[in-house]
């Protein structure tokens, strides 16, 4: 199963790579769905259904509003030329990178062995999730029980990011609804 | 937008009652079976998506439905909130998020207390925020290239 895992992840890290290059948008958003629907392939097997079903549904919305944007606007990229500017931005990356890589082996040598995880939370909600719940689906427990503030929280970014899109898209319809 | 062929619009007749309730059963035995208020939630606004596609932007009332669709997300975070407010009133421990209500017996529909209740308030909220961006990307380009 871990050699299937691996060609998966390979295939998914060649769509991403091929939507960063693609010349036309709508190939670079097909390219994107090959991550999204290999990362479902991903959770199922990794026996995650809930994480799945989620996520099969949001890549299908996703994709399809992206495709209905695309059809409807400029594909094609516009050619842009390469200055000296881009030897200082690959020097900053190489940096950054050196950077980050230090501060992450600094944090990691705190952390407890590779594989030997903290079990102290995950085992009070373990033991007695089913009984304390009354959920069969102790995932659903989790969520709307022991993480309710978590779900409140969720709910709450995706009402923001519709006040965003109404706020920046339906302008000019509430303008002329005021006249 | 203009929709599309007369196939796709009498499979899309077909097929779309269906997925709403399935959309329903996924919500509704979320606390049973994988799933719950975010897949199902999606799961129902897909099968809007798919009658706006199918049919063209002119069959349905789209301004009114995204006035709909508005009110419906507002309402729905509300009845989250107030749900987790009345834990506070009801529980006896007077906590945010206390599961008030018996919880009967574990595997049976209509158990887990207010779960389900929560499963149902963020399926709504979460069908109705997916179809209003939707729809508003949609009325947008229609009003522009007017």
């Amino acid at each position: 199963m871990e050699l299937l895992l691996i060609v998966i992840l390979v295939l998914m890290i060649g769509g991403a790579i091929f939507s960063l290059e693609a010349r036309d948008l709508l190939s670079a958003v097909i390219a994107y769905g090959i991550v999204g629907f290999g990362l479902v392939i991903c959770f199922l097997l990794l026996q995650a259904p809930d994480l799945a079903l989620v996520q099969i549904v949001v890549e299908t919305i996703t994709l399809i509003i992206m495709i209905a944007v695309i059809l409807n606007s400029t594909r094609e990229e516009k050619e842009h030329g390469k200055g000296k500017r881009s030897v200082v931005f690959v020097i900053f990356a190489f940096v950054f990178i050196g950077l980050f890589l230090y501060f992450f082996n600094r944090t990691t040598s705190t952390l407890s062995v590779f594989g030997e995880h903290m079990m102290r939370m995950s085992k009070a909600y373990i033991q007695p999730g089913a009984e304390g719940t009354g959920s069969a689906n102790l995932v659903t427990g989790v969520i709307f029980d022991y993480r309710g503030y978590d779900t409140l929280g969720e709910a709450t970014i995706l009402f923001t990011a519709v006040i965003g899109v109404l706020t920046v898209l339906r302008l000019r319809g509430r303008k002329e609804q005021g006249k | 937008m203009k929709g599309m062929t007369i196939i796709v619009k009498k499979v899309t007749e077909i097929i779309c009652g269906v997925i709403f309730l399935y959309g329903i059963y996924i919500i509704v035995h979320g606390h049973l079976t994988p799933g719950g208020g975010f897949a199902g939630g999606t799961i129902i606004a897909g099968s809007f998506i798919l009658l706006v596609l199918a049919f063209g932007s002119e069959f349905l009332a789209l301004k009114k439905e995204e006035t709909g669709s508005s009110i419906l997300e507002s309402s729905a975070i509300l009845i989250f909130i107030v749900i987790a407010a009345l834990g506070m009133l009801m529980g006896g421990v007077g906590i945010f998020f206390v599961n008030f209500l018996p919880k009967g017996t574990i595997g049976q529909l209509i158990s887990a207390g207010v779960i389900p209740l929560f499963n149902i308030a963020v399926g709504m909220e979460v069908a109705a925020a997916l179809l209003t961006i939707f729809l508003a990307l949609l009325i947008y380009r229609d009003e522009v290239l007017k």
